[in-house]
């Protein structure tokens, strides 16, 4: 049975756009992966959400592992993964800042007391020229920078202990758990 | 109750279907009459039990029964009737029941409808359709199922989107779906004809109607859908090449290119593995449309509740149903020559061209929608492929086509004969560039080459479109539906494009902080804030503005703009104040409340905005005018002989 | 989850003050003319059928101010595009880049076309040599039934 090439042509390029269908479908197109990673963290000097008078900035944690982790009181999956945080930093392994992001300082201030506080320090960032510079679209959002200053991973969406476990600790140093 | 009997409707639909498809086309493969005879009534017992089922739903939404699932997640007490109705189809599961109604009933109505046709063609062509039913009624009961329980039941539901809560918005879903399931009668005649091998123009002929009724409600559907979100949705837009609406633009491109095949088909016997590679695209980009709003590949704000598990069974679906379309295609197609011919400039050559760049542009929109995905796939990062890119590159080829069709609608056949059109052809075309140049020089006092090309073009099809049926009513010949629906359909798209060219060349939109006495202007219009009070609805509350509009010190209308805050959800929803002129929509919407009595307020100056939709509307009235011609409506005798299909040494 | 949220904020008056006046920010009509085609041009990440010109999020507002600072600085379209885009990657911009791993997008359409040319005239070729050759082949039509 003679099959002249050309007939075949739909069914072929059909068959591209399945296989491409099904690695479509095991990917999340709304991931937008982070144009950060493997380039120095974005530096800022913002207000302590405790105390004006204070400035945080990443100059505060060179050369140490340390997460960024942008929040707000108006995010649930904040709420959600504030159990997480608080795990995370009792395990004392790398120092967790806050970054507040269009919050109202006094609310945050709040919460924290309330549901306690994971960080070493929070920047506070009301109007949201930081978040900015680190290419944040929600919240809540965590980044890894490793000892030489450099965005190493970004987490999008809320932390969890699973995640925490299998995608960052990989990349801490060993031994980097104090009493 | 009522909710289980209508999930065991859905269960016997589903055996109904697999009996319909297995008689249809078991009974045509052994030229068994009895089983063909089942099949036909297995269709009609499908359709009364979808239907049943489709009932079940709606009953269940009407007495507010919050212990369905869906029902409690998609209505609220206090949802107008209308709405409670609408809510059926308001999210994914009862969109595919929905989808499963039309399907049911389009076969239902080929059945009734296919008397004059051969028994095993027509059995095959009911078992595709009963293939197709199979799918969904299957993906419907394994992982979507409307009917399940919410134990213990809400005590209020979730209500439906508010956005959904609008009358063309409402029915917008269901005439859309008439359109993309209807195309499956054409697809289910291509399957049958490629089973048998052989394919003659009284095929086309049977087909045609179908195709324009599906392909009219398709159109119809679309522009409803483009309408709304200009109106509704706050910011004036009408369409955003958002990866759902060009799920629905790439079938209708299709289904132009399949009746203008079919045409062909028809009247020379010629095209005949175009037109039905054509009936086989256009549903399966149906249901590719289906596929991309349910399974979380591509981003769209259209998307239902996404998950790659129901992705994964939609894809297994579609690579069997249109793979198999396909593979049946590479096999019998190459068997179906035609031995006629024509010349150049001929009609058959236009629409061969017509169908060539419908073509490109369906493909370049595909490649637009799927780009994203086919980098991602292939880990080259994320890109965002939108409007401009789409706006920009539709033009390519859409210029050209615009330019053909005023002459392509006067060639003759097989030999391009012209005649009397050329001289009144060399007229129309001088007449639309001086009204181009005279419509940008002395409106809008604003000449661009592009503008100016699209009112010439625009021009140049709408009064090329006129010149036939004007010259028979001269002559006082008769005017046949067919002569007279692609008149009225293709002076559609003139108007259309019309329209496009002055909303996208003039059109001024600005956001404005107002307060109460405050006023802003733009396209010569004044608009003062003299007013904000409350609104109130059943089941919503907001705020209303009044928005005094006049031009050069002279009244012209107040603008009501609204915010909503409905009651069920935080959702705050904008309904715009639009004065509709025949010239101009003039548009305000509010914004945010920007605190101290002040607003920021959206103000648009829309010129020629309503010829758009306008033009829509004529090219679905030429649809359905040319699907109400005689020849369509004599009776076929049943296909005896061997002789009618031709198949060239 | 963020989903949800981010639907929400698309359809919501802003909950946080922001100055969503963006109406007329510039003195000079240049630059209101520039700042109204970028902000265009620019994908909303949280409302992702909208421009940044278009949505009410309050990450839009954001990034239209930085727009807004940005030219009145003096820096040019291109430097904004790239501030974005060092930012949050080429998924912000509407109009994809035009790079090796584009070129097929960019090219399609007018492949596209020209294949469908192609097609025609092999197929009219064919036809117009039948009609050459063989005269009662252009009369030929299916019977009537």
């Amino acid at each position: 049975m003679k099959l002249p090439l050309r007939f075949l042509v739909p069914a072929l390029a059909f068959a591209v756009l399945v296989a491409f269908f099904v690695v479509g479908l095991k990917r999340d197109p709304g991931q937008i992966p982070s144009p950060l990673i493997g380039k120095p963290a974005p530096d800022f000097s913002l207000e302590s959400l405790g105390d004006p008078a204070w400035k945080v900035g990443p100059g505060d944690f060179a050369d140490k592992h340390w997460l960024l982790n942008v929040w707000a009181t108006w995010c649930v999956g904040c709420r959600q993964e504030h159990e997480a945080l608080l795990a995370i930093a009792r395990e004392n392994r790398v120092p967790i800042v806050g970054l507040n992001w269009r919050d109202d300082r006094a609310l945050a201030l709040r919460w924290l007391t309330q549901l306690g506080n994971p960080y070493v320090s929070v920047a506070y960032d009301p109007e949201g020229h930081a978040a900015i510079d680190w290419g944040v679209y929600g919240a809540p959002e965590t980044f890894l920078i490793d000892a030489t200053g450099r965005v190493v991973k970004k987490q999008i969406g809320p932390m969890t202990l699973d995640i925490w476990r299998r995608e960052f600790v990989p990349l801490l140093p060993a031994g980097e758990a104090k009493p | 109750m009522i909710p289980e009997l209508g999930h065991f409707a859905l269960v016997i639909a589903l055996l109904l279907s697999m009996a319909q498809a297995l008689f249809g086309l078991g009974g045509a493969a052994r030229a068994n009459f009895a089983w063909l005879a089942a099949a036909r009534s297995a269709a009609v017992g499908q359709f009364v039990f979808v239907a049943l089922a489709f009932g079940a739903l709606a009953w269940a939404f009407v007495q507010r029964d919050f212990s369905v699932l869906y029902v409690a997640t998609n209505s609220h007490s206090e949802l107008p009737v209308f709405y409670r109705v609408a809510a059926v189809w308001g999210a994914h599961e009862g969109s595919l029941l929905l989808w499963s109604l039309c399907l049911a009933g389009w076969t239902l109505a080929v059945t009734a409808a296919s008397g004059s046709l051969d028994a095993p063609f027509r059995g095959r062509v009911i078992g595709v359709l009963g293939l197709i039913s199979i799918g969904f009624q299957l993906f419907m009961l394994a992982t979507s199922n409307p009917f399940e329980r919410l134990v213990p039941a809400a005590p209020e539901g979730l209500d439906l989107n508010p956005l959904l809560q609008d009358f063309a918005l409402a029915v917008h879903p269901p005439i859309l779906y008439l359109g993309y399931v209807g195309f499956s009668v054409a697809f289910a005649f291509a399957c049958a004809t490629l089973i048998e091998g052989r394919l003659d123009a009284a095929w086309a002929r049977w087909t045609r109607p179908w195709t324009l009724a599906a392909w009219l409600f398709l159109t119809i559907g679309i522009a409803l859908g483009s309408w709304w979100a200009y109106y509704e949705l706050g910011w004036g837009g009408w369409w955003f090449w958002d990866p759902v609406e060009n799920a629905s633009f790439m079938p209708w491109l299709a289904g132009t290119a399949l009746i203008h095949s079919l045409a062909v088909t028809e009247k020379r016997g010629l095209f005949k593995s175009w037109t039905l590679l054509l009936a086989v695209t256009a549903f399966s980009l149906s249901l590719l449309g289906t596929f991309l709003v349910r399974s979380g590949v591509l981003i769209s704000v259209h998307a239902f509740a996404t998950d790659p598990a129901r992705g994964a069974f939609i894809l297994a679906f579609l690579t069997f149903v249109i793979g198999g379309a396909l593979l049946l295609y590479a096999w019998r197609a190459p068997r179906l020559k035609s031995s006629a011919a024509f010349e150049a400039t001929s009609r058959e050559s236009f629409l061969l061209v017509n169908n060539a760049l419908l073509v490109a542009a369906l493909s370049l929109i595909l490649l637009g929608t799927l780009y994203p995905l086919f980098m991602d796939a292939l880990e080259l990062g994320k890109v965002t492929v939108g409007p401009p890119w789409f706006n920009l590159m539709f033009l390519v080829p859409m210029l050209p086509l615009l330019a053909l069709l005023g002459i392509g609608m006067h060639a003759g056949w097989k030999r391009g004969f012209l005649g009397n059109a050329r001289r009144a052809l060399w007229v129309v075309a001088a007449a639309s560039l001086a009204g181009a140049v005279l419509i940008g020089a002395a409106v809008y006092a604003d000449l661009r080459p592009m503008t100016t090309l699209g009112f010439a073009l625009a021009l140049w099809v709408m009064l090329s479109a006129l010149v036939i049926p004007l010259a028979r009513l001269r002559a006082r010949q008769a005017l046949p539906a067919a002569v007279l629906g692609m008149a009225v359909a293709h002076f559609g798209v003139g108007l259309a494009t019309f329209g496009i060219t002055g909303v996208q060349s003039f059109k001024i939109e600005k956001d404005f902080a107002l307060g109460i006495g405050d006023a802003a202007s733009i396209g010569g219009y004044d608009f003062r804030l003299t007013a904000l009070r409350d609104a109130r609805g059943p089941n919503y509350a907001g705020v209303e503005a009044d928005v005094v509009v006049s031009r050069n010190g002279e009244a012209v209308t107040v603008l009501r703009p609204q915010k909503r805050a409905y009651n069920s959800g935080g959702n705050p929803l904008t309904e715009a104040g639009i004065q509709v002129g025949p010239a101009r929509d003039l548009f305000a919407a509010l914004g945010d409340d920007l605190g101290q009595g002040r607003w920021s307020v959206r103000l648009q100056y829309k010129p020629l905005i309503r010829y758009i939709w306008l033009g829509a509307i004529l090219i679905a009235l030429g649809g359905g005018i040319a699907a109400l011609d005689r020849r369509y409506r004599a009776r076929l005798p049943a296909r005896a002989d061997e002789g009618a299909a031709a198949v060239a040494p | 989850m963020i989903r949800a949220a981010a639907l929400v904020a698309c359809l919501s008056i802003s909950t946080v003050a922001a100055a969503v006046d963006s109406g007329q920010r510039f003195e000079d009509e240049a630059d209101q003319a520039r700042y109204e085609r970028v902000i265009r041009d620019l994908r909303c990440l949280v409302c992702r059928s909208e421009s940044i010109a278009d949505s009410n999020a309050p990450l839009a507002a954001d990034l239209r101010r930085e727009v807004e600072t940005l030219i009145r600085v003096g820096r040019s379209d291109a430097d904004i595009y790239a501030f974005m885009t060092e930012r949050y990657g080429d998924f912000i911009l509407l109009k994809p880049p035009v790079a090796p791993r584009t070129w097929l997008l960019w090219a399609g359409p007018a492949l596209f076309l020209a294949g469908g040319v192609a097609i025609v005239l092999i197929v009219v070729r064919r036809r117009v040599r039948i009609a050459r050759t063989d005269p009662a082949a252009l009369e030929e039509e299916p019977d009537r039934l």
